[in-house]
């Protein structure tokens, strides 16, 4: 082995890296706060009383769960801007539709996600509590938002936690459609450099801080969220 | 909408559909082997064994995708002083990447089987190995299948992600039939649509396999532990 490494490069190009962190930041958040509001919409519609309703949630979930990422990325990316009329189309692509593109894609992909955790969530809370509410006269709205979800938060937290990670984690596939985040910044430096390994060695230790950062945010909103609960000993 | 840009193509995409197949069927294979060796060195009491174990676990998964499949090109080429090809380079990074998170569900699974059923095998002289092969792992293994063929389902979704180190596999002829036709509606829903009978397929077999396995669970007449037999 002969290769000489030089770490030289990523202070050199460290403004491309911290620009990519910024996109990687945006990219994200803006992704999470969309997806988590269409996931619990979704995952309440999966448990509707309307057949028509549960059939277009359970269609729209198993469709977004079951197909690559890359592919509804580049869907969102070159197919969908041609439905469009023209002048929409343009004004699209003047205003850096890549970045749009890929928070539909993330936003919808990871919405699937929650949505089966959301519905996982609402049916492990006991029949009879839906029951009791319903019967002392509260509407179902009402018992929703009142009763059941209250309870289902806390269950939900963790798989939601995990399709955060997984959000952060698949923003690099934003690349692909030349959003210039950190995956794409630590290629660019490949590219003016041939300091791959040097390059993506700082990418991964950028993503696995990143992903440690949010894990440990989760863990403290887990632990807020059960502080009311009382110890259920089984 | 022309139907025709699909039909011309089929024979090219068909090709790319068959390298996906061959990705996705060696690196789950390699992929279980090593998971099931990390994720029975994780729970090793050996810390020599666990920790590395341990920490190669987290740091993939805590990695993109993307970055793996980067690591591997770049990384092997140093090591071993020339190129190599794409698609064994991409078979290298599913199964460094899978494997993480296959030797998660061994874990769990080895986790799930109640102690005392290893103190017994172990107490009635049967071997480390012994024990392992003919009562933790047989047990664990019908646990295991539900997620791991979730895993399954989740690696074939990301060879897609072989296109971007140059894999003649189907989402890159898609891509290059789309620079070609300029026919992206067509050619990316039709894409998504090839992916999804395989995958829905396949979680729609794991999710009957999990039904079988609780339905197995309930008839089993073993008593549980609940305070008023304890």
């Amino acid at each position: 082995m002969n290769h000489q490494f030089n770490w030289a490069v990523l202070w050199e190009y460290r403004e491309l890296l911290l620009a990519g962190l910024k996109i990687t930041i945006q990219l994200s958040s803006i992704s999470i706060v969309i997806c988590t509001v269409l996931g619990i919409i979704l995952g309440i519609m999966r448990l509707a009383k309307n057949a028509l309703v549960r059939l277009f949630a359970s269609a729209y979930v198993e469709f977004f769960v079951n197909t690559p990422l890359i592919i509804q990325m580049f869907f969102w990316y070159f197919a969908l801007p041609m439905m469009l009329p023209e002048t929409l189309r343009f004004w699209l692509w003047s205003h850096n539709y890549e970045f749009i593109a890929s928070v539909i894609g993330l936003s919808i992909y990871t919405s699937s996600f929650i949505a089966e955790a959301v519905r996982a969530g609402i049916q492990a809370i006991d029949k009879g509590q839906r029951e009791a509410a319903l019967s002392t006269g509260l509407s179902g709205f009402q018992t929703m938002w009142y009763i059941i979800l209250p309870q289902a938060v806390r269950i939900v937290i963790p798989p939601i936690c995990n399709q955060y990670l997984n959000l952060i984690k698949n923003s690099s596939l934003a690349m692909t459609i030349a959003v210039p985040e950190i995956t794409f910044q630590a290629q660019a430096i490949e590219s003016y450099t041939f300091r791959g390994f040097e390059a993506f060695t700082a990418a991964t230790l950028i993503y696995i801080s990143l992903t440690l950062t949010v894990s440990f945010l989760m863990s403290r909103v887990e632990r807020w969220a059960s502080k009311g609960q009382r110890a259920v000993v089984a | 909408m022309s139907i025709d840009v699909i039909t011309r193509n089929i024979p090219y995409l068909y090709e790319g559909f068959k390298v996906t197949l061959q990705l996705a069927a060696i690196s789950i294979t390699l992929s279980f082997v090593f998971g099931t060796i990390f994720g029975m060195a994780r729970l090793s009491k050996y810390r020599i064994i666990s920790i590395p174990a341990t920490i190669y676990i987290e740091i993939v998964r805590g990695t993109p995708l993307i970055m793996v499949i980067f690591w591997i090109f770049f990384l092997i080429p140093v090591l071993i002083g020339h190129p190599i090809q794409p698609f064994p380079s991409a078979v290298a990074a599913f199964t460094v990447f899978t494997s993480a998170y296959i030797a998660e569900i061994v874990r769990s699974g080895i986790k799930s089987i109640p102690v005392g059923q290893v103190e017994a095998a172990l107490s009635s002289g049967l071997t480390y190995w012994q024990t392992m092969r003919y009562i933790v792992l047989p047990q664990a293994l019908t646990k295991m299948i539900p997620p791991l063929v979730g895993q399954f389902i989740s690696l074939f979704k990301d060879t897609s992600l072989a296109y971007i180190i140059g894999v003649m596999e189907l989402t890159r002829r898609a891509t290059i039939v789309n620079n070609r036709e300029y026919k992206s509606f067509e050619i990316f829903t039709f894409v998504a649509l090839v992916y999804f009978v395989v995958c829905f397929t396949m979680s729609k077999y794991a999710r009957y396999l999990e039904k079988k396995r609780r339905v197995g669970e309930d008839h089993r007449t073993e008593e549980k532990y609940t305070p008023a037999n304890a």
